[in-house]
Formats: structure tokens, sequence, C-alpha cells
């Protein structure tokens, strides 16, 4: 089945500790930022920044507000990244994670412009660069513990465990919290479903989430062109020669 | 057979100095890339990680190298012997094209020494894998393709005709043409999964067709540019009927191509987001009016087939309306953070010096090689 986790948006304070345990348990070095009139930071997710809390400034009930909204791969069931990578440098593994090997990595790059959510990130400072991204701590998940960012967290923000169960915790939260929550489990059915997923008191399209991703398996896409190319393939030879036989009919050996 | 008809033109001449120049800024931007790494040699991020070399080098550039299976299958398969005289050009250009992709790609990729991996390491789902195993199967088909034409050149003729005999050449064509199906149609494969990120007047699931028909018409007018351009540099006859016949060539598969693509935006509603009046939809009227509509328009008049400047141009436009297209598709299915991308100095160095490469080599086949004067004496 593998681990999941349920973020729970109405519970994030916004205080950061999962970016800091990240960088401290994956060992990425910190860039310096400026202010920039937003309190996110740093600005963008980097080859450094696996994860990072948004803070949103938005209305609610007419009163300015803020949401805070963490970021990170969200490990999909059946991911764009593993299913374009052409030498199969990432993998899906069965606990949960998407991981990623070093050796074999190219540099393609095309898992950073397939990712439906814009997750893998390049070391474009390095002259063999690696791409980085969230590994959902697959060693400690491994040994048993929790990922370095749930463990951190001081308000139960992030809520780990079986898929099934985080699945019916999410579900139970929605149900026995009227009004609370919006009636949409986000990661549920986005890209064929996450194994990282988030529950909100604010529309997710309020919060910057992507509302376009397709609810289905973004692999079947490709597949289902791949999967016809041996019949295709036996179809335009056996059409060509059929052609040429009848088109060269009487041609001599000279004519060539 | 290996007339050196060309043999009054000089291979250092003005032009083959030009384009020597451009081969070595290539070499030098290509060291300095080799030497920094991505990030120090081009202006890609992590809003952009595919660039001018993927656009140009790569998606362009393959698709104008179609001429090459296209003239092939005309010539071989259908029987057209009309145009004999261009199946040797046609074959050279993609064989330097394809040869030029493949450089292209090693300097791209993050880690070049890695360039072999997809060879062993498998991954039967990725559409990359797929079109990595066809462009080097294809490039392998091209060798043998092309060396008939080397070996007469360079005094081999026995050889020239072991790989000439018919079971060889029609077992080399048809492999070329059907590899050439698979990856041209992969190269817009490789944006099927991205329905939430390109913009849905190119995403469709017809993607791979749309690719591989406009790659046919792209092949096709850049084999009348570059015979065209030929005739006039090395000062043989403008092959008129020949011209008037890959005109035709054109504007029948630009019509195929438009039926496709606009009939299935109409289908599903999608034609509104031609004139919504954004960036994307400028860019999909321009390079469907202007790269298509009025090039099949044009190449189906009479007067401007009898034209050979009219027809010069309007081929022209065919190659800018489908490099654009290769251009949106690539450049749309990426964006949507703060970041912006206009390429370097670097980029634009190793794309300009790899297409002077491309003319250069061109240039000393046909001054030291049977390319054009081989159908010539057979005539």
């Amino acid at each position: 089945m593998g681990k999941s986790v349920l973020i729970d948006l109405t519970r994030c304070t916004g205080c950061r500790a999962c970016q800091v345990s990240c960088k401290q348990w994956n060992e990425r070095v910190a860039r310096k930022t400026e202010l920039n009139g937003n309190f996110t930071n740093p600005p963008e997710m980097s080859s450094d920044c696996y994860t990072r809390i948004k803070f949103i400034e938005h209305e609610k009930n007419g009163k300015p507000v803020w949401s805070f909204v963490k970021d990170q791969c969200l490990h999909c069931k059946e991911p764009a990244c593993v299913s374009v990578c052409p030498v199969g440098a990432l993998e899906k593994s069965k606990e949960g994670p998407v991981k990623y090997s070093y050796d074999k990595c190219i540099g393609c790059r095309y898992c950073m412009v397939a990712c439906p959510f814009h997750i893998p990130k390049y070391e474009w400072e390095k002259v063999l660069p690696w791409v980085q991204k969230c590994s959902f701590c697959s060693e400690r998940i491994n040994d048993g513990m929790e990922p370095a960012c749930v463990k951190v967290c001081p308000t139960d923000t992030m809520f780990y465990g079986e898929q099934n169960v985080v699945m019916a915790e999410a579900q139970k939260r929605i149900k026995e919290n009227p009004g609370k929550y919006v009636n949409h489990i986000y990661g549920k059915d986005e890209a064929g479903g996450t194994a990282w997923m988030y529950i909100s008191g604010v529309p997710f399209e309020e919060l910057g989430f992507r509302m376009n991703i397709p609810k289905q398996s973004l692999p079947a896409y490709t597949w289902a062109s791949l999967s016809t190319i041996p019949g295709k393939a036996l179809g335009i030879v056996a059409g060509l020669v059929a052609i040429a036989y009848f088109r060269n009919r009487g041609n001599s050996e000279e004519d060539k | 057979m290996a007339a050196q008809e060309n043999k009054n033109i000089q291979l250092m001449s003005g032009g083959g100095k030009v384009l020597l120049a451009l081969v070595g800024l290539f070499g030098v931007a290509a060291l300095y890339r080799l030497a920094t790494g991505l990030g120090a040699a081009t202006n890609l991020n992590d809003d952009y990680p595919w660039g001018l070399w993927i656009a140009m080098d790569v998606m362009a550039g393959v698709a104008l190298a179609a001429g090459g299976f296209a003239i092939a299958a005309a010539v071989y398969i259908f029987n057209m012997k009309k145009y004999k005289p261009i199946v040797r050009p046609a074959i050279l250009t993609a064989y330097f094209g394809y040869l030029l992709v493949a450089v292209g790609i090693f300097f791209d990729i993050g880690k070049p020494h890695t360039l072999w991996h997809p060879l062993f390491m498998w991954q039967p789902h990725s559409v990359m894998f797929e079109v990595v195993m066809c462009v080097v199967m294809y490039l392998a088909v091209l060798t043998f393709e092309f060396a008939p034409t080397f070996f007469e050149g360079t005094g081999r003729k026995d050889l020239a005709e072991k790989l000439h005999s018919r079971p060889v050449l029609f077992f080399l064509v048809i492999a070329g043409i059907t590899l050439s199906f698979f990856h041209q149609s992969s190269l817009g494969g490789l944006f099927l999964l991205m329905p939430s990120k390109l913009h849905h007047l190119w995403w469709t699931t017809l993607l791979p067709y749309n690719f591989y028909i406009s790659a046919i018409a792209a092949g096709l007018a850049m084999v009348s540019f570059e015979t065209v351009l030929a005739a006039k540099i090395f000062k043989h006859d403008q092959e008129k009927e020949i011209l008037q016949g890959l005109a035709t060539g054109t504007a029948v598969t630009l019509l195929i191509y438009l039926v496709m693509r606009l009939g299935d935006i109409v289908a599903k509603g999608n034609l509104g987001l031609a004139f919504e009046g954004s960036t994307a939809s400028m860019l999909f009227l321009l390079e469907i009016v202007g790269g298509a509509i009025v090039p099949m328009i044009l190449l189906a008049i009479p007067a401007i087939k009898k034209s050979i400047p009219a027809l010069f141009i309007t081929q022209l436009l065919v190659i800018l309306g489908v490099v654009m297209n290769r251009f949106s598709v690539t450049f749309l299915a990426q964006g949507g953070g703060n970041s912006t991308y206009f390429p370097s100095f670097v980029e634009i160095s190793i794309t300009v010096g790899l297409i002077a490469l491309l003319m250069f080599l061109y240039r000393a086949s046909v001054i030291k090689l049977p390319v054009f004067s081989h159908a010539k004496t057979e005539k």
C-alpha cells in the first residue's frame, strides 16, 4: 500500500520548522535571500530547498488573513517523472517515495518539464549537476521513522501513516467538522492520486493550487500511444512492402 | 560516375571561410559549456529547463531533416522516378542533420559523458527513450544510405554497388521510413502527458500525428529550399519540374495537416482560444495562417509554381511555420514560475555554429562527392 501524508492546512502556523529540519536532515545549504514584499522565504524552491512554507495573503469574511501552504514533492501514485525518464533514474517505491538514482541520471531534465506540480529542480550551478527533490525521507521511512518535516512539526499539521489510514483520516476530519474544511481532498484524484494530500479551510484555488491537473494517471496518456508501437510498426512495414511491390513491378535492376 | 562538375568551386572560398569561422565560435562555446556547466553557460532555469538547444537543434532540426525519408519513400517505395536527382542531397541533409542533433543533445544534457546510458538502461515507458533508440537506429540507416555516395566519390565503386543492391536498398529505405514515423511523431508524444501544462491550441492526443505530418511538410519544404540554393551556388540549372512537384507535395501535406489540426481544435470546442488575444493565441494564428494556410494557397497557384523565387519564399514560410510550431510547443509547455528565458550568447553560438557546421559539411560533400552529378549522368 505504501506510506502517505495528510497536510491539514488549518493547523499550520507558518513556523517553518519543517523547512529547517528538511535542510538539516538532507544536508542542503542555505541560500541568502532578501526581503521582497512577501514572507515566503526562500522565494523559489530550488535544488537546495525540497520544502518550504508559502505565505499567502488573502481575504476571509472581509478581513485580511494569512494562509500557509507547505510545498514539496507529492509522490504521485503513478508519477509523470518516473514514466518519462529515459534511463529509469526515477522510481516509485512500494513504500511510497519517488526515489532518484544519481548514477543513472543523464540530465535531460524531462522530469522537470513533465511534472504537473513543477517539483524537480536542477543543480544549475554545478558542472555535473543532479536533479533534486523531496525524497519523502525514504531512508528514515525504511528504518521505521517518520519524515523529518513530519517529526518536527509542533502543531501536527502533517498526519503520517499507511495510505488507507491517512485517507480515512482525511475523510473523517472533513465529515466530523462541518464548515471547517472545503469538501476536497487535494491529491485524492489529482494526477491519478498522490501520496501527499491536503485538506484546507480555504478553497484550494485561492491558495495557488493548480486546479487543472487531470484526475487520472498522467503516464496513461503516453502509454496509450507507446503501447501501439509494435502493431503500428508491423502495419507500416507491411504497407510499405506492399506499395513498393506494386509500384515497382516490371522494373529492371538497372532502374534502381 | 564521379564527375567532378563542381571542381571550379573552391571549398575555401568566401562562404566556406565564414562558415568555418562560425564553426570555430561553436568550438569555443562548446568547450566553455563543458568546462563550466549548464548554469554558467546557458540561461536555462528551473522554470525553463529546456531552451534553444532542445527547441531548435532537436525539435526543429529533426523535423527539417524529414526530407530524407520522404524523398526516399517517393522514389523507392512509390516509384516516382522524377525525384531521383534529389534523393542524394535529401539523404545527405538528413544524415548531417541527425548527426548534429546527436551533437546538440550531447551538449544539452547535464552529464554529456552519460549520453550512452539510454542504450543500456532501458525504460520502455518513456517517449524519450523511444526517440533516442529510433534516432540511433535511423543514424545507422542513414550512414548506410549515404555510404554509396562516399564510396563512389573516393573510388570504391565496388563497395558502392554492393550497398546499392536492391534488397539492401529496400531494407534501408523501409527501415528509415518506419523509424522516422516513430521518432518524428514521438517528439510530439513527449508532451502527451502535459495537458495541464501545454496550451490547448497545441495539446491534443493527436500531437504525435500533428508532429509527423508537419515534419513531412517541413522536410519537403527544406528539400526545395536547398535544391534552389544549391543550383544557385553550384551554378547548375534549376530543377523546375522537381520543384513544382515538391510544391504540390507540400501543399497537399499542409492541407492534410490543417484539416487534422484545425478539425481537432474545432471538434473539442477550443477554437475560441485562438481569438482570446493572449500571446499564445497570437503565436497560434501566426503559425497557422502565416506558416500553413497562406503557403498552402500560394503553392497551389500556377503563377507561383512557375517562379523559382516565389517558390523559394513560399517554402521558406512553411519551414518557418513548422519551426515556430516546435518552439511554441517546447516553450509554452514550460514556465509558470517567476523566471523568464532568453538564450545566452553561448547557447546561440552553439546552435548557430552547429548549423554552420552542417552547411559546411554539406558544401564539402557536394564539392567532393557525386551528390548532384550522380543522377545527372544517368539521364
